[in-house]
């Protein structure tokens, strides 16, 4: 009778636990983090800045992808985009002493990220946006906050385990991207796709040998099929995540580096990476030193 | 400019392939086309509702899921044509993203061809089929000899319509694996961002080489075939 009870009690606990869990964003482990948006944020800022403007108005318009689960990913039915960019988003928002729910998410693919700058639709863009110095040619990019390496994403029974191996086989990714120009030099035919989900399922059909991107998106669909697909292959390129601001507001760039570098150190970064790519099973990487800010 | 010109060999390249595109699936479309014309206004009633609920469902379906179906769905289905790439016809082989892409094209301006067809079939008096057919030649005959040949003038103008049409269309084939020209163009610009502005232009330009020549053909070939006047 007595473990019976006991096990009742056990019972007991871990009903009220699951419960509990379910009371969180409806699973065990949160896939966001909580921010501590600043109070009278405004003050802080100097008279004229876009930041002053920002924080005065309590709103933020960011753009981030809809498409890649980890980083930038917006579910079925969901209100807002689930994934680190957003968190670094919200991270940001909360220096401004804007709250998550007060912040505009737009999506942005990664042929309209620099006009939607230009043209001031959005204040920032986190998505998954490589610095490169042409690109700062026309906006600026703060950061990185993140840095990853481009990887291969084969079936579990594939013979490609170097990357010598791509030689005269087919790869897949998104249609004009880096990634994809960077695996034509490894000798690979580039098949081109609109999203990276119509390309895993090509290498789950077989169609294509391999898909190549960002290893942190990579993992992400691992994950979501781990007897099919394996990730391969060191990173063999590095890409600088960084965060786009409209060039005529070279004053951002400051604001965004202190915040990130900030957030780096008191943990916040560790803790939004653990909620989102830290999923899918790697280790929480060291957090990149920033870059220098152009004299303004 | 200079993105554009310094990769100059890759944008020959992908226009290359794009002119691929449009010359397997235009003469693919055209004979497919004209045999669902024939059909259409054949006597066999079976063939004429057949070609009729062809054209229906492929004129009354965009472009795109025709892709997504043949490209992203057909393969689900254990139907990946993985096996065109070890046909070789003259050394030269097919990959199995150009036939899915040529397959989807084709099937799609078939319908439109078949329709275009059929405006210049009607442009010919029944006078001229019921003749025909008086004087003993069968409906093939009759078709091949008097009322395709009359009816091969009025149809040149929608016809190059619907080829131009097809020829940019082959665009679509960009999110499938075929880096042809707007694949490129947005490989160019991704990597040089300061200049997409000038590159959207030039490729636009590079198109409207190419579709000008198709209307050059075309105006001569109506040229060619014109009843001298009376």
């Amino acid at each position: 009778m007595r473990t019976n009870r006991a096990i009742m009690g056990l019972a007991g606990i871990g009903l009220a636990l699951s419960v509990a869990g379910c009371g969180n964003a409806g699973s065990e482990t949160s896939d966001t983090i909580d921010v501590e948006v600043s109070e009278d944020a405004a003050s802080s800022f100097d008279d004229g800045t876009r930041m002053k403007e920002l924080a005065d108005s309590g709103e933020i318009t960011i753009g981030v992808k809809y498409d890649q689960p980890g980083i930038g990913f917006m579910p079925a039915g969901a209100d807002a985009p689930v994934g680190f960019d957003p968190e670094i988003g919200k991270i940001l928002a909360a220096s401004l002493g804007i709250a998550p729910e007060d912040i505009t998410w737009k999506e942005t693919i990664s042929d309209n990220r620099e006009p939607f700058l230009q043209e001031g639709e959005v204040d920032l863009v986190i998505a998954s946006y490589s610095i490169t110095d042409d690109r700062q040619k026309v906006v600026g990019q703060a950061g990185p906050y993140y840095v990853t390496g481009q990887q291969l994403l084969v079936p579990s029974d594939s013979d490609i385990e170097t990357l010598d191996d791509v030689k005269g086989t087919e790869v897949c990714s998104v249609t004009g991207s880096t990634s994809l120009d960077n695996i034509k030099n490894e000798g690979a035919t580039p098949r081109g796709f609109d999203t990276y989900s119509e390309c895993v399922d090509q290498v789950l059909d077989g169609t294509v040998d391999a898909m190549t991107t960002d290893g942190a998106i990579l993992l992400g669909y691992a994950a979501e099929h781990p007897d099919e697909l394996k990730v391969v292959v060191d990173p063999f390129s590095e890409e600088n995540y960084g965060v786009g601001y409209s060039k005529d507001l070279p004053e951002m760039c400051a604001w965004i580096q202190d915040t990130l570098q900030s957030a780096e150190d008191d943990g916040t970064w560790g803790e939004a990476f653990d909620a989102t790519l830290g999923k899918s099973g790697v280790d929480t990487p060291k957090p990149p030193a920033m870059n220098d800010c152009p004299a303004a | 400019m200079e993105a554009v010109f310094s990769n100059f060999d890759e944008v020959l390249k992908a226009f290359g392939l794009t002119i691929g595109l449009f010359v397997v699936s235009g003469i693919g479309s055209l004979v497919f086309g004209a045999l669902l014309a024939v059909f259409r206004v054949g006597p066999v009633a079976i063939m004429r509702r057949a070609a009729l609920v062809y054209v229906s469902i492929f004129r009354n379906t965009p472009l795109l899921m025709i892709f997504i179906f043949i490209a992203v769905a057909l393969p689900k289905l254990g139907y990946n044509f993985r096996f065109i790439g070890d046909v070789e016809v003259g050394g030269v082989s097919a990959s199995p993203f150009f036939f899915r892409a040529c397959l989807a094209l084709t099937l799609y301006t078939s319908a439109f061809v078949c329709e275009a067809f059929r405006s210049g079939i009607n442009t010919v008096p029944l006078g001229q089929a019921e003749a025909a057919r008086a004087i003993g030649l069968t409906f093939g005959q009759s078709m091949t000899q008097v009322v395709m040949p009359q009816a091969l003038r009025a149809v040149i103008p929608p016809l190059t319509s619907v080829q131009i049409a097809l020829l940019k269309n082959t665009s679509v084939a960009a999110a499938f694996g075929i880096t042809e020209a707007v694949a490129n163009m947005r490989a160019l610009s991704n990597e040089n961002t300061s200049q997409t502005a000038m590159i959207f232009l030039l490729v636009a330009v590079g198109y409207i080489i190419i579709v000008e020549v198709v209307s050059l053909a075309s105006y001569g070939l109506e040229r060619k075939v014109k009843v001298a006047a009376r």
